[in-house]
């Protein structure tokens, strides 16, 4: 993409009262402006963010409550993206974190915008980790940057093997893969052979976990890998 | 989808460059937009006039020019053709290819009156 500002005059051409304006900007420069400050911020804090993504029902609330009673929610604040209830936002603090609820209406991602209008409610510097559970959906959020620092995105075992080949985009963006609900595994039939393969093809950037928030398989590698140590807090 | 509020983002953009160049209509806004994007044309058609109405745009044409997606092969530098996923090179058969292009969502050109 690219970036705004560097054109903003753009080229004009043209007679006969008509003209021309070329732009090349991307109809994302807003987000990307706004993003872009965010992780300006972050960085000055230097506070880990991490944009969370998954389809809908994937386990992103309950990988967070599994973090928070593993680690305790202490210094760990989620701004959650909720269509239409607090719901999310309800169970992240009765398991102990600090949480912020969009009610994104019909948004179907959360773009830069709405995080800064979450942070209002933050006192970051009393942070450590800042979680930003977006929208549950593999399309749409991939396009919008957040500002986070890193992209993990939950593939649950229900979903089958075949969805990083279907949404690439999605989890070509990802720092860091968990494949979810890994006790349910056996149940759905799921070959976790075959979907780190598809990961490897589609996003061999990508480090991939096998958890499961119900019983906590996997959860303290992925706690490491947020730089969440099991002990803190207590 | 959210083509709807893409083009909410967009209708801010014409109208401002439509103010800045003094124009009083824009009459064709053509975009560039990657074959991996996921947008819908349907749905940015059937959006279009909607975001637009109320701007200098209202009444514009929505071109839009589709871009091919194409990836470059880490290992040996070959540049192809990619549908849906990015899969391996077909040269050298290895995976890891970064997309060059494909998912651009460019607002490219303007055409005002005057
Ligand atoms: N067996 C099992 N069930 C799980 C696990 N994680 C989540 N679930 C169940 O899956 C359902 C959805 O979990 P949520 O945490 O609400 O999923 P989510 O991704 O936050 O959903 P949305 O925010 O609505 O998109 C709930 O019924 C959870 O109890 C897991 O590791 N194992
Ligand atoms: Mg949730
Ligand atoms: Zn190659």
């Amino acid at each position: 993409m690219c970036s705004d500002g560097d054109r903003r005059g753009g080229a004009l051409k043209g007679g006969s009262g008509l003209r021309t304006l070329t732009l090349q900007r991307s109809l994302l420069a807003h987000n990307q402006t706004l993003a872009a400050d965010l992780r300006r911020r972050f960085a000055a804090l230097s506070l880990p963010v991490v944009n969370l993504l998954a389809s809908p029902g994937a386990g992103k609330t309950a990988l967070l409550e599994a973090l928070a009673r593993r680690c305790g929610g202490e210094g760990v604040a989620v701004i959650v993206g909720d269509l239409a209830t607090d719901l999310d936002a309800r169970r992240l603090r009765q398991a102990g974190l600090t949480a912020v609820a969009l009610t994104t209406g019909q948004a179907c991602h959360l773009d830069a915008a709405m995080v800064q209008r979450g942070l209002e409610h933050l006192d970051l510097g009393s942070l450590q980790l800042l979680v930003i559970e977006n929208v549950g959906n593999l399309v749409c959020p991939a396009a919008f940057d957040l500002g986070e620092g890193r992209r993990l995105v939950l593939l649950s075992v229900t979903e089958g093997e075949d969805k990083p080949l279907k949404y690439p985009a999605l989890f070509q963006s990802a720092d860091l893969v968990a494949i979810s609900k890994s006790d349910l595994a056996a149940a759905a039939g799921f070959d976790a052979a075959l979907a780190r393969q598809h990961l490897q093809q589609v996003a061999p950037q990508a480090a991939v976990v096998s958890v499961s928030a119900r019983t906590g398989e996997g959860m303290a590698a992925l706690a490491a890998a947020l730089g969440l140590s099991a002990d803190r807090g207590r | 989808m959210h083509e709807l509020s893409l083009l909410l983002a967009l209708a801010e953009q014409v109208q401002a460059e439509a103010q800045r160049h003094g124009a009083i209509r824009v009459l064709a806004v053509e975009l560039r937009i990657g074959s991996l994007a996921g947008v819908d044309a349907d749905a940015l058609a059937f959006a279009f006039p909607l975001a637009m109405a109320g701007t200098a745009a209202a009444d514009a044409r929505l071109h839009i020019t589709w871009l091919p997606a194409i990836a470059r092969c880490r290992r040996c530098g070959h540049r192809f053709g990619v549908a849906g996923g990015v899969g391996p090179c077909p040269r050298c058969h290895r995976h890891g290819a970064d997309l060059l292009q494909g998912r651009d969502l460019h607002l490219h050109s303007l055409t005002l009156d005057p």
